[in-house]
Parts: C-alpha cells; sequence; structure tokens
C-alpha cells in the first residue's frame, strides 16, 4: 500500500488483513507528494503478496508510474491492484500495456451516475476466483445438491444488475470518447497550469501536491487560515471547491495539516471560472483577515 | 437577566440589518473573533464534538443553578457559530437550555446556508448543548 490512498484503497485492505492475519506496509510519500520509489523496491520480497495503489492521487493530483511500480511487483510475484477512479476521469488508460493484475473505476467520476463502477481483471485471475455473491444470473446449471457457476462476467454479477446506472454510464463514456480523451487531458492539463500560476499569485497560498506528473487538481491552503473558512465563503460565492481530508488522513497528516481547500478541473472547467476562483479567493482572505 | 426568549430576538434583532449573505458573514466572524479562547487543557477528546470537519471543542459548568460553557474550534467560521449558538443558553437553568429549540437558525438562513457536512457538525452543537442542560438537570434531581 501507499500513503497516497484514498480510504477505499486502504481501510478494504486493513479489514482483510485483520481477517487473515497479513501485514500491510507502507510506501511513503516525499514533500511534493510523491511516491518513495526505494522504499517501494525495499519493500517488495517474495513474500509480498499483493500491492495495491492508485493511479492518480485524488487529494494530489500526483501520476504514479503504475507501469514500472507493476513490473517491480510482478517480478516478486506479487498481485498488483489498482484504484484508477481519478485516472480514467482525465486520461487515456491501457490496462493491458499497464499489466496491472485488477483495476477498479467509478462511474461518477467519469461523467456518470452513482452506484455504478467497474472491476477490470484478467482473465486467468477471474476463471481462478470463486464468485463473491450468490443469486439468480451467475450460474448455469442449479440443482437441489449443487450448482454450477456462468462463466464470465456474469460469475460475478449475481442478481438484477443496475440497468439504469449501466445505461447511464454508456452514455457519459460515449460523450467522452466523442469529445475526446486525449482533448480533455490537453484542456485539463493547460488548465492545471493556469489555475497554480493564478493561484500561486495571491500571497499567502500554498499548493499541496507538487509531483512533476500531475493530474488536473488544485489543493491548497491559506498561511493562518481554516481550509474550512475559505471553503465556505467560496461557496457563498457560487464557487464549488471540497474541503477536508478527501477521504485521505494519512495524506494530511503527512503534510501536518486538518486539510485542504481542493478546486478539481474537468472537461467543463474553464479559465474563467480559475479566474472566479482567484478572486473569490482574494475575497474571502480579505473577510477573514 | 435576560430570558432565553429574550436574546433570541435580539439576535434576530441584529441580522435583520444585515441585506446579503457577506454581511451575514462578516458578523459571525466577528463573533468568532470576539470569542475568548478555551485553554489548551479544555481542548481534550472528551470536550470535542463529534461531525463537524473542523474540529470543535465545548464544555460546561454549573454554578448556583446557572450553566456556563466555554468553546472553541480551529475554524473561524465555526468560532462564530458556536458563540451564536451559546449566546441564548449561556447562563440559563439547565431545564431552559434542554428543551431549547434554538428556533433563530431557520429565519437566519443559517442551515440552509451551511453545506451539507457543516449542517451536521451544527446540529452535533445543539445536541450537545441541549445534553449538557439535561445532564445539570439530572444532577439536581
Amino acid at each position: 500500500m501507499t500513503q497516497l490512498e484514498h480510504h477505499s484503497n486502504l481501510v478494504p485492505w486493513q479489514m482483510l488483513a485483520q481477517h487473515t492475519g497479513a501485514t500491510l506496509r507502507y510506501v511513503p510519500i516525499d514533500g511534493r507528494g510523491v511516491l518513495d520509489q526505494a522504499v517501494y523496491q525495499s519493500l517488495l520480497n517474495e513474500r509480498t503478496k499483493l500491492v495495491a495503489f492508485n493511479h492518480i492521487s485524488n487529494a494530489l493530483g500526483t501520476i504514479n508510474p503504475v507501469k514500472a511500480m507493476t513490473a517491480a511487483a510482478h517480478a516478486v510475484g506479487a498481485v498488483v491492484v489498482v484504484d484508477g477512479a481519478q485516472a480514467l476521469p482525465h486520461s487515456h488508460v491501457d490496462v493491458q500495456d499497464l499489466d496491472v493484475d485488477f483495476y477498479a473505476g467509478s462511474a461518477h467520476k467519469m461523467y456518470g451516475p452513482t452506484g455504478v463502477g467497474l472491476l477490470y481483471g484478467k482473465t486467468a485471475w477471474l476463471e481462478t476466483l470463486p464468485p463473491y455473491q450468490g443469486g439468480g444470473e451467475m450460474i448455469s446449471e442449479v440443482a437441489m445438491d449443487q450448482s454450477s457457476y456462468a462463466g464470465l462476467p456474469h460469475k460475478f454479477e449475481a442478481g438484477t444488475p443496475n440497468i439504469a446506472g449501466v445505461i447511464g454510464w454508456g452514455a457519459a463514456l460515449s460523450w467522452m470518447q466523442q469529445v475526446g480523451l486525449e482533448a480533455i487531458e490537453a484542456h485539463e492539463q493547460a488548465l492545471l497550469a493556469y489555475g497554480t500560476e493564478r493561484l500561486l499569485a495571491i500571497p499567502g497560498v500554498k499548493i499541496y501536491g507538487v509531483a512533476p506528473e500531475k493530474a488536473a487538481v488544485l489543493s491548497f491552503n491559506v498561511a493562518g487560515v481554516h481550509p474550512y473558512d475559505v471553503g465556505t465563503l467560496l461557496d457563498q460565492m457560487g464557487i464549488a471547491v471540497r474541503t477536508g481530508q478527501h477521504c485521505t488522513q494519512p495524506i494530511m497528516d503527512c503534510f501536518g495539516i486538518p486539510g485542504t481547500i481542493r478546486a478539481s478541473l474537468a472537461a467543463y472547467t474553464s479559465r474563467e471560472d480559475l479566474d472566479a476562483l482567484a478572486r473569490g479567493l482574494e475575497k474571502a482572505i480579505a473577510l477573514l483577515a | 437577566m435576560e430570558s432565553i426568549a429574550q436574546r433570541e430576538a435580539a439576535i434576530l434583532e441584529d441580522f435583520s440589518f444585515f441585506d446579503d449573505w457577506m454581511d451575514k458573514y462578516e458578523h459571525l466572524i466577528a463573533l468568532g473573533k470576539e470569542l475568548s479562547p478555551m485553554s489548551e487543557e479544555q481542548k481534550v477528546e472528551e470536550n470535542q464534538i463529534k461531525g463537524c470537519q473542523s474540529q470543535v471543542w465545548l464544555c460546561a459548568r454549573e454554578e448556583e443553578g446557572r450553566v456556563f460553557f466555554d468553546a472553541d474550534a480551529d475554524a473561524i467560521i465555526t468560532r462564530g457559530m458556536i458563540a451564536l449558538l451559546l449566546r441564548p443558553v449561556q447562563g440559563q437553568a439547565p431545564v431552559d437550555i434542554a428543551s431549547y429549540e434554538f428556533g433563530f437558525l431557520d429565519p437566519l438562513g443559517l442551515t440552509a446556508h451551511l453545506s451539507p457536512t457543516r449542517a451536521n457538525g451544527l446540529l452535533s452543537m445543539v445536541k450537545q448543548i441541549r445534553l449538557y442542560g439535561v445532564a445539570f438537570q439530572a444532577k439536581r434531581g
């Protein structure tokens, strides 16, 4: 695991470790929010069963070197599970090229509805793994004494699927493809550079997460001001930011801060939005001074 | 001493002069700055209110049948909110605090203006203040 994880990629492994007696080890981050690859290498050994980390940090925007980290994990025989919730909306992901064993994503991070997501797995793994739920649609033959399971992917899709969610997500994905994943990425990267420049021009602003490879998220604080106060005032101005720990308490503890103010950029964000954020932030700082 | 109802009326009158959200929040920020800080010894986990995005502490003591509160928060607007909540109940009798409805929050639009997590924090603060009222009432028997 790493210090950079969303709670959703920490807590389930902690639960599993409690259940199985496994030991969790964490790769730390540096002051820029970049994973320490030397420590990562040193933690890998023949006892390493599984490596789980995110592709892109939701709190800091750090893009992790998934392909290299996966190859290193595979070299010691470990399974690689990647949380791709933040990479799928912001970049073009090729799971086969990355060679990961499992890759997870969320529709509501991809302009789609809530309550639906995906888990990619290599066929060999999916055939080996037993079903995690039993019920209708996931069987081939059912008798009173035993049942046999359906093939992939039905084996893992017991019961009535989230039909509306999947159709909604399909529409969102078509839209993303129509706009173009590369076009979205280029648009967001240009905005990230512009937004960074605008925010750093405001006295007292510190940006958290300054990895050289970074996705379109601006996580920041203002010296001497609680992030929640800034967020409350920006909210009044109709500027939507999130404040707090962003479900990444270990990252905030690492920086010794209660949280950050985070502006997430997307395909529909414009330079004018970032101008409004900068003006709003100046106004909020003046009110709180 | 003014009753809870009188103090509530005074709060509503104060806020009636504000035309927009900025005035309201400037007032809350000012209230937050005026609130005397708690001592570090009081800022312990047992005095912390759960359910708020910023850290909030509240404790109370009883003197001659009246309840006196001390509160603090690490965010200034939250400090202002808790100062505002304490204004009607400071020094009142436990029985009045236990049943107080904080009826001024809705007309001031403060519950609506605050984001869901913040409103939950507000609710936690209200519950905790009332709980002190109940506890001191029970203690008196």
